[in-house]
């Protein structure tokens, strides 16, 4: 299990990106972060797959742990081989690279050659058209298949916990869709999912928990399906009027003191 | 014609020893985002080492001995010096590594002294005869050697783990950190794989017909930065074509150089730099690079 304990982050040591955020991702699951720009969901993943100190950004306070072991400080290779991997904003993939060596470069932590062939198998069976274009450059890819890519590159380490930011960015709707069914799928397999998106629709219908960072703060959080029916994310992030729903939102997901200033500032 | 094709191979042959110094260049380049000028002390360094060992040890066992002690220097420097600036502006790297190279150069300076330092190559001053083109031994065999040494480092750089994680972190650090690649010993090994080849062209630089090793060795190597950033300082293939063409022009400038006395004499050594001039002007990234020079 992966827990974030009251964790504030800052850039520069004055940019407060995230204020005492806590959330947890239990084995097994699938748990959403929405947010908009800004609302601090890329600064919480650089602070569990160890980059922050790339952005000169720092752990002020709060802990990370993974199955007990804090994490906070590990460098990003060391979070890698503890199970933890992240599949970037943006897919990142190694244009210059094929496929195929995309793939060998996520599996650079082990060194367990069958493992590697194992994982590389169940790569391509989880997306065939990666086996099709092996030889092919990354940069030759469209979106959704570098998107596919990146996921794969990063299955290639065999992770316990995935961590995906923003997966959906600029595919098209029925793309996105399959991204959906991929993270449905590699959670099956029993890989946890930490899925950070601005998607809600496809979010909340793969995840089993979700949270609502707004401005470095959990606004939100609960289980993903009554998440869903609450008033905020249905105005905010499904693009519902949400006018008749008042009453069936606040039972069962926690809202905090905060989050009605907060979202008002975007219903202003 | 017959003058031709021998300035020509012996042009391929200081080539050679080029693009192996460049290709150091270039690596380093690719791994760490430093601009290198440590490459004309550690050859110096590597020359000297040869030099004074072969005595006690014997020319073989000096040359592999020597080879050891340039990658043990550069793997030093990146680990001393380099890791530890990771992420100071690239400017301040390059004239750091300036640095070095002159605290380096005055010591190795010191030691040489005005003696010119001896290397027995087992092969002498000998030269072979390809038909009616002449070439010293030496210079054969460093073509030679040096063709191997560079095929191997490209299938390397193609088909290894190390190759990869090569080329995933130079074009992009960060993901290539998240995939769990360990950026710091990419860094030092480009370092140790730059050294021996630095290492390896100051086995050959050093003989026939060069008379031995004296500090103006180190200017040699200077003419294998014109090589690298003509090439395209992120191309391998690049350092190589690059290496061979300034190589290949040097030869040629100062073989024809009674023809071109209207330049005065001499006009060879600076050739390397106009040539890289010239192509920088109609290809500001050289011939084979891909990215500006300054990356942030």
């Amino acid at each position: 299990m992966l827990s974030i304990e009251d964790v504030h982050v800052t850039y520069g040591g004055a940019v407060q990106a995230v204020r005492g955020v806590s959330m947890e991702v239990p084995d097994g699951e699938v748990v959403a972060v929405l947010g908009s720009n800004g609302a601090g969901k890329t600064t919480l993943l650089r602070a569990i797959s160890g980059t922050l100190r790339l952005h000169r950004g720092r752990i002020e306070s709060g802990a990370i742990r993974f199955d007990g072991t804090d994490i906070g400080t590990r460098d990003p290779a060391q979070t890698v081989r503890m199970g933890l991997v992240q599949v970037p904003e943006g897919r990142r993939i190694f244009g210059r690279l094929t496929v195929e060596e995309n793939l060998r470069a996520g599996g650079m932590a082990s060194r367990d050659k069958a493992a590697k062939a194992r994982a590389q198998d169940r790569v391509y069976d989880l997306f065939p058209v990666l086996r099709e274009r092996r030889s092919q450059r990354g940069a030759l890819l469209s979106g959704g298949e570098q998107q596919m890519l990146a996921i794969g590159r990063a299955l290639m380490a065999e992770p316990k916990v995935l961590l995906l930011d923003e997966p959906s960015l600029g595919l098209a709707p029925r793309i996105i869709g399959q991204i959906g069914e991929v993270v449905a799928e590699i959670n099956r397999q029993g890989t946890s999912v930490l899925l950070v998106e601005q998607n809600a629709t496809m979010a909340l219908g793969v995840a089993h928990l979700a949270y609502v960072l707004d401005v470095g703060e959990v606004s939100l959080s609960g289980e993903a399906r009554q998440l869903a029916q609450t008033d905020e994310v249905q105005r905010l992030y499904l693009g519902h009027d949400g006018h008749d729903g008042d009453a069936t939102a606040g039972a069962a997901p926690r809202r905090r003191a905060t989050s009605g200033r907060k979202l008002s500032r975007w219903t202003a | 014609m017959t003058q031709f094709l021998s300035l020509l191979l012996n042009g391929i042959s200081l080539g050679a020893i080029y693009a192996l110094i460049a290709l150091g260049f270039v690596v380093i380049f690719k791994a760490s985002e430093v601009v290198s000028f440590t490459q004309g002390s550690l050859l110096l360094l590597g020359a000297y080492a040869i030099a004074r060992l072969s005595d006690p040890l014997g020319f073989y066992l000096a040359a592999l001995v020597g080879i050891a002690i340039t990658a043990l220097a550069a793997f030093v420097i990146e680990r001393l010096i380099i890791n530890r600036l990771r992420g100071a502006p690239v400017i301040s790297l390059a004239i750091v590594t300036i640095g070095v190279d002159i605290i380096l150069l005055t010591e190795l300076i010191r030691r040489i002294g005005s003696d010119i330092l001896n290397v027995p190559h087992p092969w002498g001053g000998d030269s072979v005869q390809i038909g009616d083109v002449g070439i010293s031994e030496n210079r054969l065999i460093a073509i030679i050697v040096a063709g191997l040494l560079i095929a191997l480092f490209f299938l390397a750089f193609k088909f290894s783990s190390w190759g990869v994680a090569m080329r995933a972190s130079a074009e992009d650090g960060e993901t290539a950190a998240l995939m769990g690649i360990r950026l710091g010993r990419v860094s030092a090994l480009a370092w140790v794989v730059a050294g021996i080849l630095t290492g390896v062209a100051a086995l050959f630089l050093v003989g026939s017909p060069t008379p031995g090793v004296s500090p103006s060795a180190y200017t040699v190597a200077l003419r294998a930065f014109p090589a690298a950033i003509l090439g395209g300082l992120d191309s391998t293939g690049g350092a190589l074509v690059g290496g061979l063409l300034i190589g290949v022009a040097e030869s040629l400038a100062a073989g024809y150089q009674d023809d071109l006395l209207f330049l005065g004499r001499g006009f060879g050594d600076v050739v390397p730099y106009i040539v890289m001039i010239a192509v920088l002007l109609v290809r500001p990234s050289g011939l084979f690079g891909t990215r500006e020079l300054t990356r942030v």
